[in-house]
């Protein structure tokens, strides 16, 4: 009797899971209170001299999402899931520190000429798809730069939430108030980066998206192996 | 590339339920936590305020920052050429219209139940401070103002108040008692915690709290009360208008 087997990839590790899945709603949180906190002087807007293209936020939005009258709300609520936020990302970073796998996060010189060509093929305008490793230019240099935004809002928070006793920090920052802008900035960042990431997410498929849940990845099938073939065997990949 | 390993179509599938099981488990729990805190019933009942648990993680941020953190650090000051010509006027609360200026006195319950009653010429003999630096509002806006008055520290030396500044809280509370807040002993000896009666060199304006007000630059507005009625000390945490509506009660910056 002959039984099919299953070429599978191992592809995330079990660490990089629950730090992945313990963000996203601790980060989806911080969002949400710290629009509950900006609501309460939200005085800025896209536009030049007295013409304004955005405003952040229209009404729509904030009755779509009730924000409006809940300002201590929104900084318990902040204040609280920030130690969640700052422990997730500093243990993430040691984890990928120690374990080396900030090898495969890290761009490079060539990663920013790549992420060109990366994006082009994305948007359907090259055919060719380029060769990777575990993570694309465009990949690596989204992963790196969401961990250094992450580190500018614990920054510019600290700036903003301890002004008198980090007021060097808050000096670094550029100031009270350009602090503020910084960490506002960073967060409309991070909803775009989820939009991106949510669209490319969908076009990779689902093989894909449950690798961030199981870890692996399956890669088709090898039929016809004997019963008695060890179905643990590793195979060397290409 | 990665390690490449074979499995039957049953162990693959296995895995993915098991993942899978445990991923939406964890997730629907976590979901069912954060329901259940936000249900829990306030802890101000009548005014609003936060969820215990919630109110346990702000004391404890206090704990953490006022301990590691110098009591005395001073918030940055200002040129006086830096300061506004016109201050923001931000809440009235405590600022009714019957107010009475002719009959005010400033009333400091001491610790024996003793009752100091104090006009502004008694306040106005002390040593004056002046202070220009960035006034922080919870709103999240700033401004630099300038401020003319007695340091609290100094108050309390003038009139012996040393039972009451070694207890751990102060609470002030407006004239007819609309308004009213409590700080911390640190916080009020701060060397930059004004009691203020000038504002850019004149008599505090009706809205800024004339005749007195406090001036605490290392918390947020809310703190600075204007118009002080009274005064008095705990050991235990003194009433606060912000606090009973959810607000942090330390909201030291």
């Amino acid at each position: 009797m002959l039984i099919t087997m299953e070429r599978i990839v191992k592809k995330h590790k079990l660490a990089i899971r629950w730090f992945h899945w313990i963000n996203f709603p601790v980060l989806a949180l911080m969002i949400w209170s710290g629009f509950l906190i900006y609501w309460a002087n939200d005085v800025y807007r896209i536009g030049f001299g007295d013409t304004t293209l955005l405003k952040f936020f229209p009404k729509q939005f904030y009755d779509l999402f009730s924000i409006p009258q809940r300002l201590g709300e929104g900084m318990s609520y902040h204040f609280v899931f920030m130690w969640l936020f700052f422990l997730n990302g500093v243990l993430y970073i040691l984890y990928t520190g120690i374990s080396g796998e900030w090898r495969e996060l890290l761009p490079d010189k060539s990663s920013f000429k790549e992420a060109w060509q990366v994006m082009l093929h994305d948007l359907h305008i090259r055919k060719k798809a380029l060769a990777q490793a575990k993570y694309n230019a465009a990949q690596k240099i989204a992963y790196t730069a969401i961990i250094l935004m992450g580190a500018g809002s614990v920054i510019t928070g600290i700036a903003i939430y301890k002004p008198v006793q980090f007021g060097w920090l808050c000096w670094l920052c550029g100031g009270y108030e350009t602090a503020r802008v910084i960490h506002f900035t960073l967060t409309i960042g991070y909803c775009l980066f989820f939009i991106i990431h949510i669209a490319q997410v969908i076009r990779a498929g689902w093989k894909n998206f449950q690798s961030i849940i199981t870890g692996f990845e399956t890669e088709g099938t090898i039929p016809d192996l004997p019963e008695d073939h060890n179905n643990q065997t590793n195979t060397t990949a290409n | 590339m990665e390690k490449e390993i074979l499995y039957t179509k049953k162990q693959v599938q296995r895995k993915n339920i098991i993942a899978f099981s445990v991923f939406i488990f964890l997730m629907m729990a976590a979901i069912a936590a954060w329901i259940h805190v936000k249900n829990l019933p306030l802890d101000n009942g009548l005014l609003g305020g936060v969820q215990p648990p919630i109110r346990k993680v702000l004391n404890l941020n206090e704990k953490i920052f006022s301990r590691s953190l110098d009591s005395t650090h001073l918030a940055k000051t200002y040129p006086l050429s830096f300061a506004v010509k016109k201050a923001r006027v931000n809440g009235d609360i405590g600022m009714g219209e019957d107010f009475d200026p002719a009959t005010w006195k400033l009333y400091v319950i001491k610790a024996n139940g003793d009752t100091l009653t104090l006009s502004l010429e008694d306040i106005k003999k002390l040593p004056k401070t002046e202070i220009v630096f960035d006034f922080k509002c919870i709103e999240g806006w700033s401004q630099v103002t300038h401020w003319g008055g007695v340091k609290f520290s100094d108050f309390a030396a003038a009139y012996h108040l040393n039972n009451e500044v070694s207890m751990k809280y102060v609470g002030m509370a407006t004239p007819d008692v609309e308004y009213y807040v409590g700080i911390d002993m640190p916080s009020a000896l701060h060397p930059q915690t004004l009691i203020c009666y000038e504002m850019n060199g004149k008599p505090l304006p009706m809205n800024q709290g004339y005749p007195l007000r406090m001036i605490i630059t290392v918390k947020y507005g809310i703190k600075s009360i204007k118009r002080i009625g009274t005064m008095y000390f705990d050991n235990e945490r003194p009433p606060d208008y912000w606090f009973e509506r959810g607000y942090d009660y330390f909201s030291g910056l």
